[in-house]
């Protein structure tokens, strides 16, 4: 079977579960919709490898292949076909999309048992794992712009997918218009690019770009600042950010797969995949690693600040792909793929860490509600440990080499990158405090009613109603709300075993790019990028430097969380009365929702009910509809005064025309 | 002597129209058409149209004017009591349109500069507007024009007598219901005493009920 | 005799026609007006056949008659109608076809 072959397979494979759970959805027992779910990825996975395992047998030079299965719209001018391009870059990114989301697929069979949408949720899953995959191993502009709707779409869908959550609707029309605006963003994009290369192909724009552009031209770098903007909408930076957050209202399994592990690194992808284009617009590549830059930050002291688990671990989502924009902006391709593969690892895993614990406190999400479930949950809390370790960057975990191997990439680079590369050990201190305060906040210290039920009973706690986490709304438990059981991975193997081996990879999955030592990632992509121009090669000094700043680092970060939250309590207290103006600022998310409010939403509400109550009841209704009735009024009821009924009248009127039409030949002749 | 005949046909057929619009009885008025028609038809002689001028008489002065006494008889105390005055303005306004309508024709043929109009005609020879000349052009460049002709003829036919007949055709709604027309209606036997082609020709209906 | 003779009777008969269109009210001195007109018409038709000594104008004033013909019987076949009805035999009565 052909590299091309597998990939057709790998994307056909979750399409035809969607189909099939959707069509089926009455009539699929039990947990069988999960199965069916869960096997097509698995299927697509296997392919992804197969693909994998192919394309390491050719030739470095000519690894990159790509299969047309029709022609869409074949024009001149426009070619629009259903291409798909394998080359190592999609390659990788197929076998961690279809990988990581088999095993949240796993996860979700045992997670959302009960739930009366059960069906439909893994219709929705199957669904955006099909457009990520189309996204990603799109041959063309406009089969990407495509897999990039479905993608925000399929995020729609499963933000909302407790329909009858208020907060979660609304939160899923905020994700859907953000998105469309960064939609909007790639589609204009691509025009630009389009306009001058004249062709939607990949490899040939690619190709044609340097003949066509001037390095540093105002059109293509209009063309990748567009881009840029659908990079951000997706990937959730400053200032199109304020829908990850909010996205949380989702199912977990959703915010693991979507908003951690897969969606959101869209625009890392992008923007790799476009890197021929922005190497001919530095001043693009610049204004990306800035806003990564100032993302990974901002995301970062929010993190301190929020109080809602979810919340917490969707901050520090943005924060990291943070790092993986910077990185890619800058160059660093190889580094940002390989941050990108191993934060799907542990951002998954602590996710679905996140959801057992959830499950535990009966749909609570506060921070300030749960402690000392150490002991209730021991395999969750090793979990924790596990994807908290790994996010913070201690060494020998995955986090520790893609993270530093970003850094090292901006201190090869130079100049004012020297900059990326301090404010990237500072976010990672400040990853380390987040990520280890969430845990000992939730599993250190006297346990809360609901662990202690959980260990002197054996019961996972269930409470009274219901209630939505978010308003504290009394609901039910029928469809478009959860369902009434709750799972911990304690007790369900699936879940069990899909965090297991997620939390394996982000022990070991920094092997596959050890600087020096194994540097397989980078050798398997440079065929992909190896017209870089860019190189960031830093001193062994440098290396070394980096290498123990950022164990120091996290160490440190993690240490000093263990003083604040745990040894000394009252720390924190002093410390948020201390800096009582900084807390705010971070616990209203530095009021980014109130600022698009303020520049966005009221303007345009003010300017939809100016439109409605002034513009169309005084000019369109008045003027144009009424005007144009009344003239049509008017002019019927001149001529229904004509229609008396009286034969002779109506004789003589014809008589007339006849008379005036003779008359005007006469005149004429 | 062309002249005279000539005049003396102008004359009856233009008094004869006055005679139909002025008239109060309709039964003169149809009269009065005869008269009209008949000069006419002589006018159409002289006009060398001796085939026009023999289907004048038969059709329209034979014809035509029977079914117009047939019915203005039918319709009989009904006509007395109308044709009262149009009503001055009415009339004034009408005659003032015809005349307008005379003086303008006039000035359309006559002062059109057609010089053709200003002679007798064309030199006649011999065999013009006779029924064989009629006949053979029916039959080969207006054949199209003839048949359809025919059928326009067969479809007024059938119309009259559907306007006209004693019950049926348009309901007058005594029964209730009203029947609605299909198209296989044509081949369906009609119920008794409806006033079908076949009453009328007594080949049935009549012994039945 | 010179053919705008002819023209001019059919000129006149045909205002003559038109006039007494609009003047009169029985259906039936209707459409005897309308028969006026038409045989203006066809007088026209003959003294233009005549004038080029052609055959189509005859032509044309036969089914100017057969058109007359089928006018008449759908005309009287309506009067026939209205009388059976009981309707008013009077064109100014039958107004209710009015917009």
């Amino acid at each position: 079977m052909s590299a091309t072959a597998a990939a057709w397979i790998v994307l056909a494979a979750p399409l035809a579960g969607t189909l099939v759970t959707a069509v089926l959805f009455r009539r699929l027992p039990g947990r069988s919709a999960g199965w069916i779910g869960t096997a097509a990825v698995g299927v697509s996975f296997v392919f992804a490898l197969i693909t994998l395992a192919r394309i390491q047998g050719i030739a470095p030079g000519a690894r990159e292949l790509t299969s047309t299965l029709w022609t869409i719209a074949g024009t001149t001018g426009v070619d629009a076909r259903a291409t798909i391009l394998v080359d190592p870059l999609s390659v990788l990114m197929i076998c961690v999309v279809s990988g990581v989301s088999m095993l949240i697929h796993l996860y979700s069979v045992s997670y959302l048992d009960g739930d009366r949408g059960y069906a439909r949720f893994f219709a929705y899953l199957n669904f955006f794992v099909f457009s990520m995959l189309l996204l990603v191993l799109a041959g063309n502009f406009l089969l990407l712009i495509v897999g990039w709707a479905f993608v925000g779409a399929a995020s729609y869908m499963l933000i909302s997918f407790w329909y009858r959550r208020t907060t979660a609707t609304s939160a899923g029309i905020k994700a859907f218009v953000i998105n469309v605006l960064g939609d909007i963003g790639l589609v204009l994009g691509t025009f630009f690019i389009f306009k001058h290369t004249g062709t939607f192909d990949l490899l040939a724009s690619f190709r044609a770009a340097p003949h066509v552009f001037a390095s540093g031209s105002g059109d293509v770098t209009a063309g990748c600042l567009l881009l840029l903007v659908g990079a951000f909408a997706k990937s959730a930076q400053i200032p199109l950010h304020t829908w990850l957050p909010d996205a949380m209202e989702g199912p977990t399994p959703v915010s693991a797969l979507i908003h951690a592990a897969t969606m959101v690194t869209a625009g890392v992808y992008l923007i790799a995949r476009m890197h021929p284009l922005f190497q001919l617009a530095p001043a693009a590549g610049d204004v990306g690693a800035l806003i990564g830059c100032l993302t990974l930050l901002v995301a970062g002291t929010i993190g301190l600040a929020a109080t809602d688990l979810k919340r917490v671990i969707a901050y520090s989502t943005m924060s990291q792909i943070g790092y993986m924009i910077m990185g890619v902006s800058i160059g660093a391709y190889a580094a940002g793929l390989f941050h990108l593969m191993t934060h799907a690892f542990f951002k998954a895993l602590l996710f679905m860490a996140a959801g057992s614990l959830i499950s535990a406190m009966g749909g609570v999400q506060s921070l300030d509600r749960m402690s000392g479930f150490r002991r209730a949950l021991p395999f969750t809390f090793g979990c924790f440990i596990v994807g908290g370790l790994a996010l913070s960057g201690v060494p020998p975990f995955s986090g520790f080499f893609s993270k530093d191997s970003i850094l090292l990439f901006a201190a090869g680079r130079g100049g004012w990158h020297w900059a990326l590369w301090a404010a990237g050990y500072v976010g990672a201190l400040l990853t380390a405090l987040y990520t280890f305060r969430m845990i000992f906040r939730a599993f250190l210290g006297d346990p809360c009613a609901e662990a202690r039920e959980l260990i002197e009973t054996g019961h996972l706690h269930h409470p009274e109603a219901p209630t939505n986490p978010a308003n504290g709304e009394i609901e039910d438990t029928d469809v478009g709300f959860p369902g009434p059981v709750h799972a911990v991975a304690e007790r369900a193997l699936p879940m069990r075993a899909a965090m297991s081996i997620l939390a394996l990879l982000a022990v070991v999955g920094g092997i596959v790019a050890v600087p020096h030592v194994t540097s397989w990632l980078d050798r398997f992509l440079a065929p992909t990028f190896s017209d870089s121009t860019i190189t960031g090669n830093a001193s062994n000094t440098v290396l070394a430097i980096g290498l123990i700043l950022g164990a120091l680092v996290s160490i440190g970060g993690i240490a000093l969380a263990y003083v604040i939250w745990v040894a000394r309590p009252q720390l924190a207290r002093q410390a948020h009365a201390r800096f009582a103006p900084l807390a705010t600022l971070f616990e209203n998310k530095w009021y980014f929702d109130e600022l698009i409010d303020a520049l966005v939403v009221r303007p345009g509400a003010w300017l939809g009910r100016f439109s409605q109550n002034t513009f169309e009841r005084l000019f369109v209704n008045g003027l144009l509809v009424g005007g144009s009735t009344g003239l049509v009024r008017a002019s019927s009821a001149l001529v229904r005064a004509t229609q008396s009924g009286i034969l002779r009248v109506y004789a003589a009127l014809m008589l007339l025309g006849a008379a005036a039409v003779a008359f005007y030949f006469l005149l004429q002749s | 002597m062309s002249t005279f005949v000539f005049f003396v046909a102008a004359i009856g057929a233009i008094t004869g129209a006055v005679g139909v619009i002025a008239l109060k009885n309709p039964y003169y008025s149809v009269l009065s058409l005869v008269g009209h028609m008949i000069s006419l038809a002589a006018l159409f002689l002289l006009l060398r149209a001796e085939f026009l001028a023999a289907s004048q008489v038969i059709i329209y002065a034979g014809a035509v004017i029977v079914l117009y006494v047939f019915v203005v008889s039918y319709v009989g105390d009904a006509a007395p009591a109308l044709g009262q005055d149009p009503g001055r303005l009415a009339a004034l306004g009408a005659f003032a349109c015809g005349g307008a309508l005379v003086v303008e024709l006039f000035i359309a043929v006559l002062g059109s500069g057609l010089q053709a109009i200003g002679h007798d005609g064309a030199p006649y020879h011999a065999g013009f507007g006779t029924p064989g000349q009629i006949g053979t052009l029916l039959l080969t460049r207006f054949l199209a024009p003839f048949e359809i002709a025919s059928y326009l003829l067969l479809i007024a036919a059938i119309g009259a007598v559907t306007l006209a007949r004693r019950r049926g055709g348009l309901d007058d709604g005594i029964e209730g219901d009203a029947p609605v027309l299909e198209l296989l209606d044509v081949l369906r036997p009609r119920p008794a005493a409806t006033g079908t082609m076949a009453e009328a020709g007594g080949s049935r209906g009549m012994s039945e009920p | 005799m010179s053919i705008s003779w002819y023209l001019a009777i059919s000129a006149i008969v045909f205002a003559l026609g038109a006039g007494g269109v609009l003047v009169r009210r029985n259906p039936i001195v209707i459409l005897l007006c309308l028969e006026l007109m038409l045989n203006a018409a066809n007088l026209a038709l003959i003294g233009f056949s005549r004038m080029w000594g052609n055959g189509d104008g005859q032509i044309f004033a036969l089914v100017v008659i057969v058109i007359a013909a089928c006018e008449v019987t759908v005309g009287l076949g309506l009067v026939v109608a209205l009388h059976r009805r009981r309707l008013p035999v009077d064109v100014d009565e039958l107004r209710e076809l009015q917009g």
